[in-house]
């Protein structure tokens, strides 16, 4: 039925590394197509954590009184306010996208980083019972979805860009940026290079981030008892700060990069 | 033959254990400078202006994630290189795969 052996501590961590992927090659669930290959348990676990947020915001926003607010009401208004208001420093175009995008970004990514305060056998081992031998919990431990929202961020910029601008003096700005015109290949390598950092960094923060997070998790599980409670009390507390950090920054840095595109030099 | 091909892979992965101590190393040094610089910057900015402290003190969280970037870049590269595939060690173990068979 599920696995009990005695697994050693580099099995344990190699298990706890896979995800259950579907190699869309050859459609078969369990080994890693290469590029080509789909984690459903990124996909589900973001769906319906997406789903939760969108649900919990909409229940609130449909039974909103303007008498004495519920605890949830206050929750939700302080966060639309608050990024609203973040949002309207930074950018002065339309910001009927970009806010709510902007608390999506920041909703979305604090509860898929909040998975990884579950603990780490918890759900994992839950499924081995319903055949689903690799799981991994946080989605955003998943270079696919980091990549997946920063290159999302990355093709907005490029509209905006070109929605502020015009095709025309889109690319006019990009041959005539640092250096006058006649560098135009330097000014287009810079841009090209500038451009480019942007989503990779933003992905390879979040990513790397939680990442590190959920291994020393993992590490932390594979000391003694009386080692584990107080260095897993230190790095859950830190790992709160980290998670609500990292989502914030990745929320705030859409919004740079999307007011920078929007704004002419 | 077996104990050649044994001296191969421990070479490789002797080196590797020093590549990830160096990434390791190398980002926790450059974050605690980073850090360090940071909040000092911090306290010298509330010491002269006390009332802007939780401005500061929210600006101040948003560079310390940025700051953590790509040491946390480098700690997830190191931790990967240590825990799931090594390629450099995987390239060493097919070779001696086929050389043993």
């Amino acid at each position: 039925m599920g696995h009990t052996h005695l697994v050693s501590t580099s099995e344990y961590i190699g298990h706890h590394m896979r995800h259950w992927a579907l190699d869309l090659r050859t459609m078969t669930i369990g080994h890693d197509g290469g590029f080509m290959t789909l984690n459903l348990d990124t996909a589900v676990i973001s769906v319906l954590l997406g789903v939760l947020f969108l649900a919990v915001f909409y229940a609130v926003a449909r039974c909103a009184t303007v008498g004495v607010p519920s605890a949830w009401q206050n929750f939700v208004e302080l966060a639309v306010e608050k990024v609203d208001g973040m949002v309207g420093e930074a950018f002065h175009g339309d910001r009927s996208l970009l806010a709510p995008l902007s608390l999506t970004i920041f909703i979305w990514v604090f509860l898929m980083n909040f998975m990884d305060l579950i603990p780490v056998d918890l759900i994992p081992r839950a499924l081995t019972f319903v055949g689903v031998h690799h799981f991994k919990v946080v989605p955003t431990a998943d270079l696919t979805l980091t990549f997946a929202m920063s290159l999302t961020v990355f093709i907005l910029t490029i509209f905006y860009n070109i929605k502020a601008k015009g095709g025309w003096g889109f690319l006019k700005e990009s041959l005539t940026s640092p250096f006058p015109v006649y560098l135009f290949p330097v000014n287009f390598l810079f841009r090209v290079i500038d451009e480019c950092v942007k989503p990779m960094s933003l992905a390879l923060r979040l990513y790397g981030n939680l990442f590190a997070g959920e291994l020393i998790f993992i590490l932390i599980a594979l000391l003694p008892w009386w080692m584990e409670v107080p260095l897993g009390l230190v790095w859950t507390l830190f790992h709160v700060l980290i998670i609500t950090i990292q989502a914030f920054i990745f929320m705030m840095l859409t919004i740079v990069y999307i007011s920078m595109a929007h704004d002419a030099h | 033959m077996v104990a050649t091909i044994a001296q191969l892979v421990a070479n490789v992965q002797g080196l590797s254990a020093v590549a990830v101590g160096l990434l390791i190393g190398l980002a926790a040094m450059g974050t605690a400078i980073g850090f360090g610089v940071l909040g000092g910057k911090f306290l010298e900015g509330v010491a002269r202006q006390p009332e802007l402290t939780s401005m500061l003190m929210g600006r101040m969280f948003l560079m310390a994630g940025l700051v953590d970037a790509f040491a946390a870049i480098s700690v997830a590269m190191g931790l990967v290189l240590l825990f799931a595939n090594n390629p450099l060690l995987g390239a060493v173990l097919k070779y001696a795969h086929v050389a043993a068979s």
